[in-house]
């Protein structure tokens, strides 16, 4: 069954259309990651879904529900952590957790088992106030205080955002953790190299779904070779491997330049005519994530 | 869901005693203000310096005088030529001159016995300061024609207040401006907050329905606004001695009805408002000035060009002023402002109304 079913989904806020036409699926129990850069919609996209925003065009149903019709049933079933830190910062940890407990009518004890995987990380500080919790600690924090009604759908608008490396991969392995107690999960992130955590991924720029599948089949679709080249002129490099026959791209990819090829390209050719910009390489690569991207990003 | 509205309650209250500047500042402002406007900034006749010129001491003179004298808002300089007026005034040793006619106790007789006589005292009165000088001629005249058998063309009495204690004015002034500042400031940036801080996406993917998130936010700052009223209307009593002759509950429950409304025009104001910042300025510029320049507080609205009388229709304030002075001053009964209740509470209902509707679910 579908868990979130999402209809040619259309937002705009003035001339700018932050959705257009967006579709897909997730399954119960699925972690599912929207994965692109700012301003790519995500947050409007979880907007509409958690039913703070109503759609200008298409449809979408959480758990069967009707996000416009149902939104009332649905803000009870959903859990929703937004993109920017939000507890009360003058409240403590403890004082935090209760209230949102009670927010929806529960008791902290109840759904204790639930959260204590993650709350029992910052309990020891549960009497510190909010606003002197590491970023890593607020988000488990807020991901606690989301949970604690056991809701069967879990919305999480970038988790990880500004948070160091080590919170963010205890932060993912809590979120592999739920999904096998059956919460669906939807979680967007500007970091293409955590597209892999998630079961299946939806890269998105521009209000557009530039692709949908698991990771590796993500990988899969980028058909053509690519290279890894650097010399000594790293810019001079990226203007001149540009005009060389057969290369459709070629960008800088941290400390290197990534480069992408048609059938036409001749790896001899290309050194030839590079040589002189000094230490050249040319190492054939695996393309990742952030590679498809940039290439459906293209067409 | 009981329980939840409590919880709520007790959140919004924990976020006014942890920040203890501001919950000091609100109650320390009313004290500040009744201070301030009951001794600091008076418009009332206090220590007017007065000198006499009297060609003749008579009995009639220095009876005059000695009223004058013994009078607590007067003191008495002593006299002086009638060529040392000007320097006197100047030099603003004096504030005020009187001068007696050289005959006058005779035409003094002669106005009891009925026979039309020209003015027989002058006042000279440094206008520089136009209220205080108002007031002490007006106080003066009372004071020199008081005793006298004289028939007078007409007669001048100052009821209520008869001494113009400005504090009496100004008290319920500040009870006007001060709940606007609470209530309507505080409850709109509380407001404005959670969605600058981006709690309010949370609270509103929550089952409680806004108007319980709406009312448990008022609770709070209508139990702080009780708390200043009462220390307001002890300050007043004990401090200024106003005389609250029209019974203490009753300026009690018209307040409440008034603090109630400044809680919907702060609601009112929070959804208009995005920012913390926007919030303060509306309340500051849309609310607070208009109860400073023209509710009657500072200066009288009959003084002010018709458009603004009838724009001052429109303020809550100025009924609320009215009815206050009515009771505080005049002594009159909660019936007797009934008009000024009623325009009060059908402005409550109105405001709180559009609040709750325009209370927006979603985030547009």
């Amino acid at each position: 069954m579908n868990v979130i079913e999402v209809n040619s989904l259309s937002k705009s806020f003035g001339k700018t259309k932050a959705l257009d036409s967006v579709s897909f699926s997730v399954e119960q129990g699925e972690l599912f990651g929207l994965i692109g850069p700012d301003g790519a919609g995500k947050t409007t996209l979880f907007r509409l879904l958690t039913t703070l925003l109503n759609p200008d065009e298409g449809t979408a149903k959480i758990e069967g529900l009707d996000i416009v019709k149902d939104y009332i049933k649905i803000r009870s079933r959903v859990g929703y952590m937004p993109g920017r830190f939000s507890l009360y910062p003058d409240l403590t940890v403890e004082e935090n957790l209760t209230f949102f407990a009670s927010l929806f009518g529960v008791k902290v004890k109840d759904s204790y088992d639930l959260v204590a995987p993650i709350y029992k990380q910052i309990e020891p500080f549960k009497k510190r106030q909010a606003r002197n919790l590491s970023g890593g600690m607020k988000q488990k924090l807020a991901l606690s205080c989301a949970l604690i009604h056991h809701p069967g759908v879990l919305f999480l608008d970038e988790p990880t955002t500004g948070i160091d490396a080590l919170s963010r991969s205890e932060l993912w392995d809590m979120l592999k953790s739920l999904k096998t107690k059956g919460i669906t999960i939807l979680v967007s992130t500007p970091y293409m190299d955590e597209a892999f955590l998630c079961d299946r991924i939806a890269l998105c720029n521009e209000g557009r779904i530039l692709g949908i599948d698991t990771p590796p089949g993500i990988i899969g679709k980028f058909d053509s070779q690519l290279y890894t080249i650097s010399a000594d002129n790293m810019f001079a490099l990226l203007g001149a491997a540009r005009k060389i026959e057969g290369v459709l791209e070629c960008y800088p990819f941290g400390q290197t330049h990534h480069l992408v090829a048609d059938e036409r390209f001749n790896e001899e050719h290309f050194r030839e005519k590079l040589e002189y910009l000094g230490n050249l390489t040319l190492i054939p690569t695996e393309p990742t994530i952030e590679d498809v991207f940039m290439n459906l990003m293209k067409k | 869901m009981i329980s939840s509205f409590l919880s709520f309650v007790k959140k919004e209250s924990l976020h006014i005693l942890r920040d203890r500047r501001t919950l000091l500042v609100v109650i320390m402002m009313p004290v500040v203000l009744i201070v301030l406007f009951g001794f600091a900034i008076s418009t009332e006749v206090n220590n007017v310096n007065v000198a006499v010129v009297a060609p003749d001491r008579t009995d009639g003179v220095i009876d005059a005088v000695n009223r004058i004298a013994h009078n607590d808002y007067f003191t008495f300089c002593g006299y002086i030529g009638r060529d040392e007026i000007d320097t006197q005034l100047r030099s603003g040793k004096v504030n005020a001159v009187i001068v007696f006619a050289p005959d006058y106790d005779r035409r003094m007789a002669q106005i009891a016995a009925g026979v039309p006589s020209k003015p027989i005292i002058q006042l000279i009165v440094d206008a520089s300061d136009v209220n205080t000088a108002e007031a002490a001629t007006a106080y003066m005249q009372e004071i020199l024609l008081e005793t006298e058998s004289v028939q007078e063309m007409f007669e001048t009495r100052m009821l209520f207040n008869p001494q113009m204690k400005s504090a009496y004015n100004f008290v319920p002034g500040i009870l006007g401006l001060i709940f606007i500042l609470v209530c309507s400031m505080m409850t709109s940036v509380s407001i404005v907050r959670e969605k600058e801080v981006g709690t309010m996406e949370v609270l509103l993917v929550s089952p409680m329905r806004p108007n319980k998130i709406v009312l448990a936010k008022m609770i709070p700052y209508f139990f702080i606004s009780c708390v200043v009223l009462a220390i307001i209307l002890i300050l007043s009593y004990y401090l200024l001695h106003v005389p609250m002759s029209g019974g203490v509950w009753g300026i009690f429950s018209l307040s409440l009805l008034y603090i109630v409304l400044s809680l919907s025009l702060g609601l009112l104001v929070s959804i208009i408002a995005k920012t913390q910042v926007m919030a303060i300025l509306i309340s500051s510029v849309v609310m607070l000035m208009p109860v400073l320049l023209l509710s009657g507080m500072l200066f009288p609205i009959e003084n002010a060009p018709k458009f603004f009388q009838w724009f001052s229709v429109t303020i809550p304030a100025r009924w609320y002023i009215e009815a206050i002075r009515k009771m505080m001053i005049q002594g009159l009964p909660l019936v007797a402002v009934w008009k000024e209740a009623l325009i009060l509470l059908g402005m409550t209902v109105t405001v709180f109304g559009i609040s709750l509707v325009r209370f927006n679910d979603k985030l547009e």
